[in-house]
């Protein structure tokens, strides 16, 4: 059965959740496809979950416009759709003398992007504020307004609330083909076909693929990875701060920052690569970024190490977002969202309603009223499901049976194990589940999991 | 559970046999708290012979020696709480537990913290490459194979070959599993095997001992394809479908953290490091009950 829809939005990443969500919430009929077996398959699954100012951004690029844009959208909606947000600040640390000569100019640059609440402050004040800080941080550029967020649960948020406003959301659905008749759009998926009036293509890292379905692909993905490491200490106790460091004319260097679900790490680096799936990490990298932390934080050298993990930036040849209402056809490309699109999504949907009102067909005159869908909370400073009782099942984390039952089942529930991580923290902690691997891993199996029991995630599953 | 006069965290084998020691002696209230559903510590799911000849003079399977600690230790008196975790120590004695109706504070005479040891991560280790379902430690596997008749894979590769690794090749023939090889990092073990179980391996179980390899990636798109090491200077691979991270085991002392040694705690067990057999920290937990004895 082919089925018809207003608006395809091709890829399951934060950017394409939350044009489908505000989409949906707009009135038009939506359908998300995604290649996975779960959301976030692609670039969103492994960042830095930092809510960004924009005060570091290219000034008067539509980055800024998004990331300001979506920034405040999500400070907006965080509590209907019970997101969390660590008011952490950042401190952009000097660490030698030429670093020092640099934060005015970085000043002046955060304030031209209006963010207005910048300011320098000396190497005492820093240090009353950090007092775990190696001696050597001389000055740094305060930027209260940096946060820290859920990267997992924001999207899933979206997911959900467009589900609520009657999008459909289509895992295991790769778009291979792309052709255009009188009516609109006829994609092939690997779930059959699927028409639709306009398409979205968020396909992040495989954007530029996906592009050349309908043309020759205005811009290549030259992935970028980032590999990260986690430390086993309870974050606030050694820093309050997102440490970001001057940025070079060669490296934007490494940021140590708070985790949203109470940790500390140290990331990420950037390395071009071939990879557009499953980043790996390599050993020599990882003690590089951990002999950094120490560096910073010398009590960290006896902190242990939580997780390593490593993420994919879907970088182009240039540096700018690559979005674009195709002309003459109604095709919005969302491409090359590279470092910033946790930030951006929400003002990336916003503009991309926009392009659609404008370049395609005008939204629908009465959007409905908005439903809000909560999701569950896994933020460490808030209350969690445990405190009132339950059976624990993943103890390092502390995730109950019941929390990993709803993940597994409901709107946009888990397709696979690392979704199901996702959803609960559960086998994240210290031991990485050696307590509790069989345990969820038997529960995700009864559940239809395909990579529970050592299959693939994917379609073609063993 | 109120006001208990010995509080035992983790009713492994050396929580069990501390807290039976203790109410033999006469110890009216002892309390054991184990966060899993049964108690009984590692042996519970380690399925395999083995177990038991420290402390009961015999070798049994695990579950048979947990089966059997526990009913010596609700024989004597003990309370055996499970599915209750010790969420936090407080202070001296005092100390929140956690179970299926929400938190609640005890205040005990004294606190054995025999929460054990687990094997060093992944992460931990900083090992490189692709990150799969069927990455695991010995711990999970074992649980997997025995409490839940699940085989994640048919040819894994063991990484690490300390007496743990030996536990794994008996939990993979259970299952049908034919590791393809143990790859020692050389340093680092918490628990070296003697030498000859390298040859002894070889010769039972057809499983070669690949020693001074360093630098492990795993590698495969989808899944576990192969791992690539380097052995006397040069990079070898071997095909596998899954790894097994044995070993380099850590004290399971979180509960710790950042308290400044908590007067009172006394560790017993696999918690105190260096790793023993599961009849050896039973008689850790009988020398810690001599102790707590001793002092009142
Ligand atoms: C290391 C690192 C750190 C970062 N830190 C931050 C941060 O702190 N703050 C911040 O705001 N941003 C951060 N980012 C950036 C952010 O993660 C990305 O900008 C964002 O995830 C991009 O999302 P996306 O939806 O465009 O792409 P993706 O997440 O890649 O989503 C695209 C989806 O499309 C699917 N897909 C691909 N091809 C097809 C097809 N043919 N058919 C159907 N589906 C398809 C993929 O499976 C994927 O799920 C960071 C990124 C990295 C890598
Ligand atoms: C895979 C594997 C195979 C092994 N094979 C053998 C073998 O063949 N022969 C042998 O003699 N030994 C073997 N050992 C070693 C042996 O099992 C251990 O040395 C022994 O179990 C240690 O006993 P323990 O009581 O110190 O800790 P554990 O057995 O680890 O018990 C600790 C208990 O504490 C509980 N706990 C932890 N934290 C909390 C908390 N906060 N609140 C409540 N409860 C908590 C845990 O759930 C657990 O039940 C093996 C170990 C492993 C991991």
């Amino acid at each position: 059965m082919v089925q018809e829809f207003d608006v395809a939005v091709i890829g399951g990443g934060v950017v394409g959740l939350a044009i489908l969500r505000r989409l949906a919430m707009s009135g038009l009929g939506t359908v998300l496809l995604e290649r996975g077996a779960d959301i976030l398959s692609g670039a969103s699954k492994g960042n830095s979950a930092l809510l960004h100012t924009g005060f570091d951004a290219p000034a008067g690029s539509l980055e800024l416009a998004c990331v300001q844009r979506g920034a405040h959208e999500y400070r907006a909606i965080r509590d209907r759709l019970n997101l969390p947000l660590v008011a952490s600040g950042a401190y952009v640390v000097a660490w030698d003398e030429a670093q020092e000569a640099r934060l005015p100019d970085l000043l002046a640059e955060a304030r031209a992007n209006g963010v207005t609440d910048t300011h320098l402050i000396g190497g005492v004040a820093l240090r009353m504020a950090e007092p775990r800080l190696a001696p050597g941080a001389r000055a740094a550029l305060h930027v209260p307004g940096e946060a820290v967020i859920d990267p997992w649960s924001a999207p899933l948020a979206y997911g959900r609330q467009a589900l609520a406003h009657g999008a459909t959301i289509l895992s295991r659905a790769e778009v291979t083909g792309a052709a255009e008749g009188p009516g609109g759009w006829t994609l092939t998926t690997r779930r059959g076909e699927v028409r639709a009036r306009a398409v979205v293509n968020a396909a992040g890292l495989f954007g530029d693929r996906v592009e050349a379905l309908i043309r020759p692909s205005p811009f290549t993905i030259k992935p970028r990875k980032g590999q990260f490491v986690v430390f086993d200490v309870p974050g606030h106790t050694l820093v309050n701060a997102i440490l970001l460091p001057v940025p070079s004319e060669r490296t934007k260097g490494v940021v140590l920052f708070p985790t949203i679900f109470g940790n500390l790490a140290i990331g990420p680096t950037a390395e071009e690569t071939d990879e557009r799936e499953g980043a790996t990490c390599d050993r020599a990298t990882l003690e590089g970024l951990r002999a950094r932390a120490v560096e910073m934080v010398p009590a960290l050298a006896q902190a242990g190490v939580k997780t390593i993990y490593a993420g994919l930036r879907p970088a182009t040849e240039a540096k700018h977002y690559r979005v674009e209402a195709v002309p003459g056809r109604a095709w919005i490309t969302v491409g090359g969202i590279r470092s910033t699109g946790l930030s951006a999504a929400l003002g990336l949907a916003e503009h991309v309603a926009d392009l659609y009102a404008s370049h395609i067909a005008p939204l629908p005159g009465q959007p409905p009223e908005p439903v809000w869908t909560p999701v569950p909370n896994l933020a460490e400073a808030r209350d969690r499901p445990w405190e009132q009782g339950g059976e624990i099942v993943c103890h390092c984390e502390r995730v109950t049976r019941d929390e990993i039952r709803a993940a597994l089942d409901g709107p946009l529930a888990a397709g696979d194990l690392g979704g199901l991580k996702r959803r609960t923290r559960a086998m994240m902690g210290r031991c990485q589940g050696f307590n509790c691997g069989a345990e969820v891993r038997a529960m995700a199996a009864a559940a239809g999991l395909p990579d529970a029991c050592g299959g693939e995630g994917r379609d073609g599953a063993a | 559970m109120g006001q208990p006069d010995v509080l035992v965290i983790g009713g492994g084998p050396a929580g069990l046999a501390c807290a039976t020691a203790l109410a033999k002696a006469g110890m009216r209230q002892v309390l054991v708290a184990e966060r899993e559903a049964e108690a009984g510590g590692v042996p519970r799911h380690a399925g395999h012979w083995g177990f038991g000849w420290e402390s009961h003079g015999r070798l049994m399977r695990g579950p048979a020696y947990a089966a059997r600690l526990l009913v010596e230790a609700q024989a004597a008196g003990v309370t055996v709480a499970t599915g209750t975790t010790v969420a936090r120590i407080e202070g001296p004695g005092r100390v929140v537990l956690h179970d299926k109706t929400g938190l609640h504070e005890v205040v005990a005479g004294r606190v054995v913290l025999a929460t054990g040891a687990r094997e060093g991560t992944r992460a931990e280790r900083l090992i490189g490459g692709a990150r799969h379902p069927q990455i695991m430690t010995t711990g999970t596997l074992q649980q997997m194979v025995y409490l839940k008749g699940m085989v994640p894979f048919r040819r894994p590769l063991i990484l690490g070959a300390e007496w743990v690794s030996y536990s794994a090749i008996l939990t993979c023939r259970h299952a049908g599993i034919r590791p393809v090889a143990l790859l020692d990092e050389g340093q680092g073990g918490t628990d070296a095997a003697p030498r000859w179980f390298a040859p002894a391996t070889r010769l039972a179980f057809a499983i070669p001992t690949l020693r001074r390899t360093s630098d492990p990636v795993i590698l495969g798109r989808g899944r576990v394809e192969a791992v690539r090491f380097t052995r006397d200077g040069r990079q070898e691979e071997l095909a596998c479908d899954g790894v097994i991270i044995s070993g380099r085991f850590r004290p399971e002392a979180s509960l710790l953290a950042g308290l400044a040694c908590p007067p009172g705690v006394i560790l017993a067990g696999n918690v105190t490091g260096p790793l023993k057999t599961a009849g050896g920290a039973a008689m850790a937990g009988r020398g810690a009950a001599r102790q707590i004895l001793g002092d009142t």
